[in-house]
């Protein structure tokens, strides 16, 4: 007798068992689509968790203005596939309608502004639930993160009086205006998200795999040439090879070294990384609380 | 590369009291697996510098809140991952101080096996008796005893012999049927990863090796067959018009196309047709598998609704008598009315009874004049609106495990184990 599932099994069952049960207890869910690999396995799973029906909540994903190019094409190519809504939010019209207000300085990041936007878009949307691909070997303030992750009417997050979790046993009991992040692949590192990829075939953004690009090194970080982007006296862009690890905005992403052109040689290259996969993140490095605190004020 | 693909998983928890060295066993683990990154290291190798800290305080490495680290405690229960070839590992690390038997209980309850630390110095204290019924009230199957910092008792064969004798000898009440005991130093890495070469005398396995070996295949229910429907599939598109599917994680024994089934609550019987994985059909489906179940008759089922084989039938009262730990600020009410969630059903109840609380330093029973707060851990009867389908706890985790909400402020306030 062999009644076994392996890893990946057991991680893909309890992210369909979240899918469908925030589903059933919430009213108007949507997949926050960031465009990245976490989310674009969060479509895969929610397709799966309510096959042969479609999704039965749109993607929303949140336009910084500083996209990499192809992940735009990716998206849009991603939601005729899985034939699921789009809805976006705009960074731009929020400082447009000056909710939010652009950072000064030489290469202002859109980052924060992301989560005036999507407490906007949640608001407009009349969204109570929010599906996110946040994990919690992430970064440290996520390790204490629920899979339902209760928001008070200000889309804030208080991590020290959180409800507590027990067995598959979810409460997603709340007040009229109050919502939830719910994360359903809390339990996934970033080794386990690379092989469900490859074991599920699941198509990604080329720009995570190694091609040419033009980049400048800033105190280490690789950033991509763009218009959102001003070279420092003395700096200047170089084709180099690389790829990337995670996305966000070209303004603060960085890229790493790599040689990396398919899947396997990824999985080789997350195995043998001897930094985590935010290392090449500005925005976490603000501060030693940079996430927690962004998380408090509504961020992923 | 299909190493990888073909690792099983193990849950597991930690329970130790304050400064028996919970934190640097972990992240011993973790560093000696090579799961903490080098950026990781420099930060808190950074934080330990600006705190004052003599050596690089692995501790900083599992306190994630700001608060935390300001004043040097863990508040909640954290998360942590690592992997050898062999497993994947999820640790849920639990403070061992304030609030610690609402969290070591959270904690539990996915656990396939606990960590109790002893300090080799200090012997079995109050703390480890209540760690080791907590851990055996949550059913869990499997307990590694580690006896910490034998480092500081000269790696000495005949403190350890007694700390397990005495430990056997407590613990023989108790529902556990596979204790091991590893004499271990977390700071210096002796038998944590790597073998010890200090203590010659012991001829197990180390901690690593046993977290990738021991068996818990058979820790599931593979016997009762329960699949407690979460949401019914209706594409109603062109393609699928008459498709209808129960959606579900299985919780208990093994379903396959052909087998009868019963539908509870209303005792409706039919046969599965075919059970799914999105597009994919399986020949069976067991726990924890979340699937797709189609019927060959057409029958009224909805969520919280169980399918259940015929020959098989969980029982189905109103009335559950069960032992809860209380999770609130708020006390309970003696005779106050809960939302009860239990699978994928969700009822009104009523407390009807509470028979006892449980001194989990003594284990004895208080029955006079008490109420029940945080932490406290209670027999009670409950009544609920409607009739519950279910197995006992210690049968089946699944079917046994209810939570309480409170109406008005929307808080899980309790978790209770079916008796």
């Amino acid at each position: 007798m062999s009644y076994n599932l392996n890893h990946l099994e057991q991680l893909e069952s309890e992210a369909i068992f979240i899918f469908r049960e925030a589903v059933e207890q919430f009213e108007n869910p949507v997949i926050l689509f960031s465009g990245g690999k976490d989310s674009i396995t969060l479509v895969h799973l929610a397709y799966k968790a309510f096959f042969p029906a479609k999704i039965p909540f749109p993607l929303l994903h949140i336009d910084t203005g500083h996209n990499f190019p192809e992940t735009l094409v990716f998206r849009d190519e991603l939601a005729k596939r899985y034939n699921v809504k789009l809805d976006i939010g705009y960074v731009q019209d929020s400082i447009d309608r000056g909710t939010a207000v652009e950072e000064k300085g030489l290469n202002p990041s859109r980052n924060t502004l992301q989560s005036i936007t999507l407490l906007e878009k949640l608001e407009e949307g009349k969204y109570d639930a929010a599906f996110g691909g946040g994990r919690r070997d992430e970064e440290k303030a996520r390790a204490k993160e629920r899979f339902f992750s209760h928001r008070d009417e200000f889309g804030q997050w208080d991590p020290k009086n959180q409800r507590p979790e027990l067995w598959n046993l979810f409460n997603g009991k709340k007040a009229p205006g109050e919502s939830f992040r719910v994360f359903p692949i809390s339990n996934w590192t970033e080794m386990d998200v690379w092989q469900y990829i490859k074991k599920e075939n699941i198509a990604l953004p080329s720009i995570y795999f190694a091609h040419d690009r033009s980049i400048v090194n800033r105190g280490g970080v690789l950033l991509a040439e763009s218009p959102y982007n001003t070279l420092l006296p003395g700096e200047k862009y170089e084709q180099m090879h690389i790829r990337y690890r995670t996305l966000g905005c070209m303004t603060i992403t960085g890229a790493i070294f790599s040689d990396a052109d398919d899947l396997d040689k990824v999985i080789e290259e997350v195995a043998a990384a001897r930094s985590t996969e935010r290392g090449n993140r500005a925005d976490d490095k603000r501060s030693e609380a940079a996430m927690e605190d962004r998380k408090k004020q509504g961020y992923f | 590369m299909n190493g990888y693909l073909d690792m099983d998983l193990l849950r597991f928890t930690t329970a130790g009291s304050v400064d028996d060295g919970k934190s640097t066993l972990i992240g011993r683990l973790m560093y000696d697996t090579k799961s903490i990154f080098e950026d990781q290291l420099e930060a808190i190798e950074r934080s330990s510098e600006k705190r004052g800290d003599e050596t690089v305080n692995l501790a900083l490495l599992t306190d994630g809140l700001k608060a935390e680290r300001e004043q040097g405690i863990t508040i909640d229960v954290a998360y942590r991952y690592f992997a050898t070839p062999k497993r994947k590992f999820i640790i849920a690390d639990t403070p061992g101080h304030i609030q610690y038997t609402r969290n070591m209980v959270t904690g539990a309850s996915t656990a396939n096996l606990a960590i109790i630390l002893i300090d080799a110095r200090n012997g079995i204290i109050e703390q480890t008796s209540r760690h080791t019924f907590i851990a055996s009230m949550l059913g869990i199957k499997h307990i590694v005893v580690c006896v910490n910092k034998m480092d500081l008792v000269d790696f000495s064969e005949e403190v350890f012999n007694n700390i397990k004798t005495k430990y056997q000898e407590f613990s023989s009440t108790l529902n556990l049927p596979d204790i091991r005991f590893i004499p271990i130093s977390a700071l210096k890495g002796d038998n944590v990863v790597d073998a010890s070469k200090n203590m010659d005398w012991y001829k197990g396995q180390t901690l690593l090796q046993t977290l990738e070996t021991v068996q818990i295949v058979s820790d599931f229910n593979f016997e009762d067959a329960r699949f407690p429907v979460q949401r019914v599939i209706r594409p109603q598109s062109a393609q699928y018009p008459d498709f209808r599917g129960f959606a579900g994680r299985v919780e208990g024994g093994v379903f396959r196309p052909g087998d009868s089934i019963t539908v509870l609550p209303s005792g409706l019987t039919t046969k599965i047709s075919k059970i799914y994985n999105a597009d994919v059909e399986l020949e069976e489906a067991y726990s924890p598998m979340s699937v797709c179940i189609t019927l060959e008759n057409n029958i009224d089922i909805s969520r919280g609704d169980m399918l259940v084989k015929s020959d098989n039938l969980p029982k189905v009262d109103q009335e559950i008598e069960l032992m809860v730990c209380w999770m609130n600020d708020k006390k309970m009410n003696p005779t106050g009315k809960y939302l009860l969630r239990h699978t994928t059903n969700e009822a009104k109840c009523v407390v009807k009874n509470v028979a006892y609380k449980m001194n989990i330093n003594t284990l004895e029973k208080i029955v006079d004049n008490f109420e029940v707060e945080k932490n406290d851990i209670v027999k009670i009867t409950l009544k609920s609106a409607k009739p519950l389908f279910f197995d006992a706890y210690k049968k089946n985790r699944g079917t046994g495990s209810v939570i309480l909400v409170d109406e008005f402020s929307n808080e899980t306030v309790g978790a209770g184990m079916i008796v």
